[in-house]
C-alpha cells in the first residue's frame, strides 16, 4: 500500500494550485478477526480497508476530509481528485481560522516491521485445541496495520507493522474470570500454549467462594492492567494543554492551584517502545520522550502546534486532539513478591472496568473492579471479592494515598479496534494505596 | 454499482451468500469561541461479503468495489468459514438470514445540501456568541454533525433491501468559571439531540434561544449549592432517562450478551435466559418497547442487517420481562423471542445484537403532580457521567444540572448531581411516570460494543420519571 500512497501523493501534490497547502494521510489495515465464545468460534472474518485523509489550507482557511481507497490506482486517483475538488469548493466558503497550522514539516521517516503471522485460515486450528474444555471468550486480531503521512512541503512518513493479539477471559462455572492478552509479532505455537496454560492455572485462585465486602475505604493494590485504565483517563480531559486552557481538564488544579500528586508518581509520553509512530497528522515528529508529571508535579502537557499558536506556547508536536499516543508511568521500588505482605489486609485489584469522570474538574473517577480481584488478610489471599464500584479522586489515590509503586513495568497493549486496530500500548507498574474508596 | 450482477457472478460453494454495500458521508463542524475548530467530512464505502458454509458464517469486508475484488473476498470468506466450521459455537442454517425485500428512507424536511458550509458555519459562530452570556463563560462550543447513509443488501436467497438515511446531531455548550468553580452545560448532554431529520434542525431562532439558556445555566451553576448527599426521591428528565434506559435496560437485554459473546469486553448480564416471561424487571409502570418506527427517532429502519423485518415489540410490559434484544442468530441460539436488531456499524463489521430505538412508554402523571408528590428529593437533567458494571447491575450516573425538590416544589439549583443504584431495585422503585406531555425523544451516535469494536447509533425516548429512595450525592 505504500506504493499506492506514494503514487497518489506524487500525483495530487503536483496538481495543487498556487496558495494551496495540502496534507495527506493514509491509514489502513488487512486484519483477520476471530471471535471466540466458550472456546468455540462465534464469528470469523477479515477486513481489508484503507482511507486517505486530506487537510487543505487556502488563504487562511482550512477544511479536511477523507475517502475510502479501493487499492486500484486509477480508481483511487479519480476519488482523490474528486475529494480535492470538493474541498476546494468548500474551503473558500469557510471563515478564516486564526490558529491553523500550515503543513511545513519536511521531515521524513520510515518504519516497517515484518512479523511472522499465521495464515488466516489456520487460526482456528492453532488457537482452539489448546483451550481444551476451559470456558474462554475473547478476540483474536492479526495482520498488517499501516499509516502514512505526506505534505506539500515535502514531508513524508510511513509506518507499517505486523502483529497479532489474543485478548481473552477465562471463566469459571461460578462466573469468576481471569483476563489475559497474548500479543506479539512472531507467532510461536509453543509459547502460546505455555502462556495459555499458565493463565488457566490462575483459575484455581478465583474458584474459591467469593467474599462480599461492604462499601468503605480500603488499603488497595491495583495491578498494572488496572493502572493502565486509570492512566488512559489522562487522554480525556487530562494532559491536553488545550483542555487545561479551556477549563476541561482534571489537571487544572495542578496548573492553577499548584496542587501536587505524590512524589512517587511520574508519567510521560514515551515512544521508545516503538509501538506507535512518532509522527502526527501534520507530519510533525514528537520527541522520543516528554515528561508530563514528574515526582507528582505537572512539568509538561501535550501541546499541538495549533494549541501552541493559540496560546503562545511551544509545541511538542502532539496530535491535534492532544491525547496520549505512548503513555508510560515510571517504576518504583516495590518488589512484586512483597506486594501482598505490604498490602497486609485490603483488596487486590487486577483489572478495572468502565471508568468515567464522576467529577472531571475535581479529578474524581468512578468505575468497577473486574476479573481476578481478591480480599487479602495479613498478606495472604483469602477469597475473590464480588465486584465493587469505586469513586475516588486522583488527588487522593495518586496523591497522599499512593504508598508504593512496583519496580516492574508491564506492557499493556491496546487491543481496541473502534477506528481500526490500535497500535499503542500503556507501559506502567502496579500501585499500592493506603486508601481507596469503594462505594457500592 | 450493480450488486445483483456482482452477486450473480460470484462463483463459490456456499449455502448462502450476502453482499452489503454501505456508503456513508459524515460531516462535522465545530466552532469554539467564534473561531472554526473543525470542518470535515469523512466518506466511507465498502462491501461486506458474508457466506454460510457448513453451518458457519464468515465475512470479508473490502473497500475494493469491482467484480474481481468482491469475488476474491467471497473466496476468502468461504475458506475462513470452512476452517472455522470444525470449531463452530453454533451450526446455523439458512433460516438465520430470512428473505427480505423492501426499502426505507428517513424523513426530513430540508435536504443536507440546502445549507452551504458557509451558512452553517455562520450559524455556529452566532451560537457561540449567544452562549457567552457573561464574562464568566470562558469556553463556548457549537457543533453540527450530519450523516448521509445508503445501504444496499442483496443475498443469494433473493433478499434485496435498500435503506437511506439523513441524520443530524447538534450540540451547544458553555463552560463557566469563577474562582475555583467550573461548570459546564450542554444542550441535553453531548449530542443527545440526534435525529433522523434534515437541516430544519438548524432553525436559527430556536438554536440561539437554546444557546442563551445553556449559557445562563452554566453561570447559574457557579453559585449553586452542592447536590445534597442522602437517600431521597429522584426525578429524572428524559435527557437523563435516555442514558438510564440505555445502560440498565438495553445492554442488559441484549441476547448475545446473555449468551456470553461479550464476556471479554462489554460484559455479561444479570438477566438469564430463563428470566424471560418471569422476571419482574421494574414496577408495573414500566413498559419498554423496541420501536423502529418513531418518526424522526435516530435508529429507525425497516430491516436489520440480517434481513429481519423491524416491528414494534414490547420487551417489558407492566414491569415484566417478555422479550430480548436479539436478531435471528441470537433467537436461533437461545430460543428466546427477539427483535430485528442484528446491526453492523458499517460495511467493515459483521452484525451483532444492538439496541436501536428503545423507549420507555409514557404514563399518566403530569410534571406538576410528580413534583408535588415529593417531600424531599432532587430533579436531575442532562447526562455528564456514566459507568455501570459488566453485569449491568451497579451503576453510577451524573448530571449537569439539578434542582432541589422541597415540600412539593422545585427550589434551589444544585451542582454536580450524581446518583448510584442497582438496576433491578432501581426500576422497581419507579413510582410515578410522566404523561405524553413530558415524553421526549433523544439519541446518541456513540454506543460502543463488540469485538472487533463497533460504535453505532441508537435512539431512546422517555417521559419524566420519579424513583423512590435513591442514593444521591454531589461532587468532589
Amino acid at each position: 500500500m505504500e506504493k499506492l500512497f506514494k503514487q497518489i501523493n506524487q500525483t495530487i501534490m503536483a496538481e495543487l494550485r498556487d496558495g494551496e497547502f495540502l496534507g495527506l494521510g493514509m491509514g489502513g489495515e488487512q486484519s483477520t478477526f476471530t471471535r471466540i465464545n466458550a472456546a468455540k468460534v462465534r464469528q470469523i472474518g477479515s477486513v481489508d480497508e484503507a482511507d486517505l485523509g486530506f487537510n487543505l489550507i487556502l488563504n487562511g482557511r482550512r477544511t479536511t476530509g477523507s475517502i475510502s481507497l479501493s487499492g486500484d490506482l486509477d480508481e483511487d486517483l479519480s476519488r482523490a481528485r474528486g475529494e480535492l475538488e470538493r474541498l476546494r469548493a468548500e474551503v473558500v466558503q469557510l471563515p478564516e481560522d486564526p490558529y491553523l497550522v500550515l503543513p511545513e514539516s519536511k521531515e521524513t521517516s520510515r518504519s516497517e516491521k515484518h512479523g511472522n503471522l499465521p495464515d488466516a485460515e489456520a487460526i482456528p486450528e492453532i488457537l482452539l485445541p489448546a483451550m481444551g474444555n476451559v470456558d474462554l471468550t475473547g478476540i483474536w486480531a492479526s495482520g498488517r496495520v499501516y499509516q502514512g503521512n505526506a505534505n506539500s512541503a515535502g514531508g513524508y512518513h510511513w509506518f507499517a507493522s505486523d502483529s497479532f493479539s489474543l485478548d481473552y477471559s477465562l471463566i469459571t462455572p461460578s462466573e469468576k474470570m481471569v483476563k489475559a492478552t497474548y500479543a506479539g509479532t512472531e507467532w510461536d505455537q509453543t509459547a502460546y500454549e505455555a502462556f495459555l496454560a499458565d493463565s488457566i492455572t490462575k483459575l484455581e485462585l478465583i474458584s474459591l467462594p467469593p467474599k462480599k465486602i461492604e462499601p468503605g475505604d480500603y488499603r488497595t493494590y491495583i495491578a498494572s492492567a488496572g493502572v493502565s485504565d486509570i492512566l488512559s483517563m489522562f487522554s480525556w480531559g487530562g494532559v491536553s494543554e488545550a483542555a487545561i486552557r479551556q477549563s476541561e481538564s482534571c489537571l487544572g488544579k495542578m496548573r492553577n492551584e499548584n496542587v501536587k500528586l505524590s512524589s512517587l508518581f511520574s508519567f510521560s509520553e514515551d515512544f521508545s517502545s516503538g509501538f506507535a509512530p512518532r509522527f502526527n497528522g501534520n507530519g510533525e515528529v514528537a520527541p522520543e520522550k516528554t515528561t508530563l508529571i514528574t515526582g507528582g508535579e505537572l512539568t509538561n502537557t501535550l501541546v499541538s502546534t495549533r494549541t501552541a499558536k493559540e496560546y503562545g506556547v511551544e509545541s511538542n508536536f502532539a496530535s491535534e486532539g492532544e491525547s496520549m499516543r505512548a503513555p508510560s508511568m515510571s517504576a518504583g521500588s516495590l518488589k512484586e513478591s512483597d506486594v501482598l505482605e505490604l498490602l497486609g489486609t485490603g483488596v487486590y485489584l487486577s483489572n478495572l472496568h468502565y471508568l468515567n469522570w464522576s467529577d472531571m474538574i475535581g479529578g474524581r473517577i468512578t468505575g468497577m473492579t473486574r476479573y481476578a480481584c481478591f480480599w487479602v488478610e495479613d498478606g495472604k489471599i483469602v477469597a475473590p471479592i464480588e465486584n465493587m464500584r469505586f469513586d475516588d479522586s486522583i488527588y487522593s489515590f495518586l496523591g497522599e494515598n499512593l504508598e508504593a509503586v512496583t519496580e516492574k513495568l508491564q506492557i499493556n497493549p491496546d487491543v481496541g479496534t473502534y477506528e481500526g486496530r490500535e497500535l499503542s500500548a500503556i507501559v506502567c507498574p502496579g500501585i499500592l494505596l493506603k486508601s481507596f474508596s469503594l462505594t457500592l | 454499482m450493480d450488486l445483483h450482477q456482482i452477486l450473480s457472478g460470484i462463483d463459490v460453494r456456499a449455502d448462502w451468500i450476502g453482499l452489503r454495500y454501505v456508503k456513508e458521508n459524515t460531516g462535522f463542524r465545530l466552532v469554539r469561541d467564534g473561531k472554526p475548530e473543525a470542518n470535515t467530512r469523512e466518506s466511507k464505502q465498502g462491501v461486506m461479503v458474508e457466506v454460510l458454509v457448513n453451518g458457519q458464517f464468515a465475512y470479508y469486508g473490502t473497500s475494493r468495489l469491482d467484480k474481481p475484488g468482491i469475488q476474491a473476498a467471497a473466496q476468502r470468506a468461504v475458506k475462513l468459514a470452512t476452517a472455522a466450521s470444525k470449531f463452530s459455537l453454533h451450526s446455523f442454517g439458512v433460516e438465520a438470514r430470512p428473505v427480505a425485500m423492501g426499502s426505507y428512507s428517513s424523513p426530513f424536511q430540508t435536504a443536507a445540501d440546502a445549507f452551504s458550509p458557509g451558512e452553517l458555519s455562520d450559524l455556529l459562530i452566532k451560537a457561540t456568541a449567544e452562549l457567552k452570556v457573561s464574562d464568566k463563560v470562558v469556553t463556548t462550543n457549537a457543533m453540527a454533525r450530519t450523516v448521509e447513509t445508503e445501504s444496499h443488501f442483496v443475498a443469494s436467497n433473493g433478499s434485496d433491501v435498500e435503506q437511506k438515511y439523513l441524520m443530524v446531531s447538534a450540540d451547544y455548550s458553555a463552560i463557566a468559571h469563577e474562582g475555583s468553580v467550573t461548570q459546564k452545560r450542554t444542550d441535553g448532554g453531548l449530542l443527545a439531540k440526534s435525529y433522523q431529520a434534515g437541516m430544519e434542525v438548524f432553525n436559527e431562532a430556536d438554536v440561539l434561544a437554546r444557546c442563551r439558556k445553556i449559557g445562563a445555566e452554566s453561570v447559574e451553576l457557579l453559585t449553586a449549592e452542592e447536590c445534597p448527599t442522602g437517600t431521597m426521591d429522584l426525578i429524572l428528565a428524559p435527557d437523563q432517562m435516555m442514558l438510564q434506559i440505555h445502560e440498565s435496560v438495553g445492554h442488559a437485554l441484549e441476547i448475545d450478551r446473555i449468551l456470553g459473546d461479550e464476556r471479554n469486553y462489554a460484559g455479561w448480564s444479570f438477566v438469564r435466559l430463563d428470566d424471560f416471561g418471569k422476571l419482574q424487571y421494574g414496577s408495573p409502570l414500566m413498559n419498554i418497547t423496541f420501536d423502529p418506527y418513531v418518526e424522526g427517532q435516530f435508529a429507525s429502519y425497516a430491516y436489520d442487517d440480517g434481513g429481519l423485518k423491524a416491528e414494534k415489540e414490547f420487551l417489558i410490559k407492566d414491569g415484566l420481562l417478555l422479550r430480548g434484544l436479539g436478531g435471528m442468530e441470537s433467537q436461533l441460539r437461545s430460543g428466546i423471542n427477539g427483535v430485528a436488531n442484528f446491526r453492523a456499524s458499517s460495511w467493515n463489521r459483521a452484525p451483532i445484537d444492538r439496541m436501536a430505538n428503545l423507549n420507555l412508554e409514557p404514563g399518566n402523571s403530569t410534571q406538576d403532580e410528580m413534583i408535588a408528590s415529593v417531600e424531599k428529593g432532587v430533579f436531575m437533567t442532562s447526562n455528564r457521567s456514566w459507568s455501570i458494571d459488566d453485569y449491568r447491575n451497579k451503576f453510577q450516573f451524573g448530571c449537569e444540572y439539578g434542582k432541589l425538590i422541597e415540600n412539593g416544589k422545585l427550589t434551589k439549583t444544585v451542582k454536580n448531581p450524581n446518583y448510584r443504584a442497582i438496576s433491578n431495585p432501581f426500576w422497581r422503585s419507579l413510582k410515578m411516570l410522566g404523561n405524553k406531555d413530558t415524553f421526549e425523544v433523544y439519541g446518541t451516535p456513540f454506543c460502543g460494543k463488540g469485538e472487533p469494536n463497533q460504535i453505532i447509533r441508537v435512539g431512546h425516548a422517555s417521559p419524566l420519571c420519579l424513583f423512590d429512595g435513591v442514593e444521591v450525592f454531589g461532587g468532589a
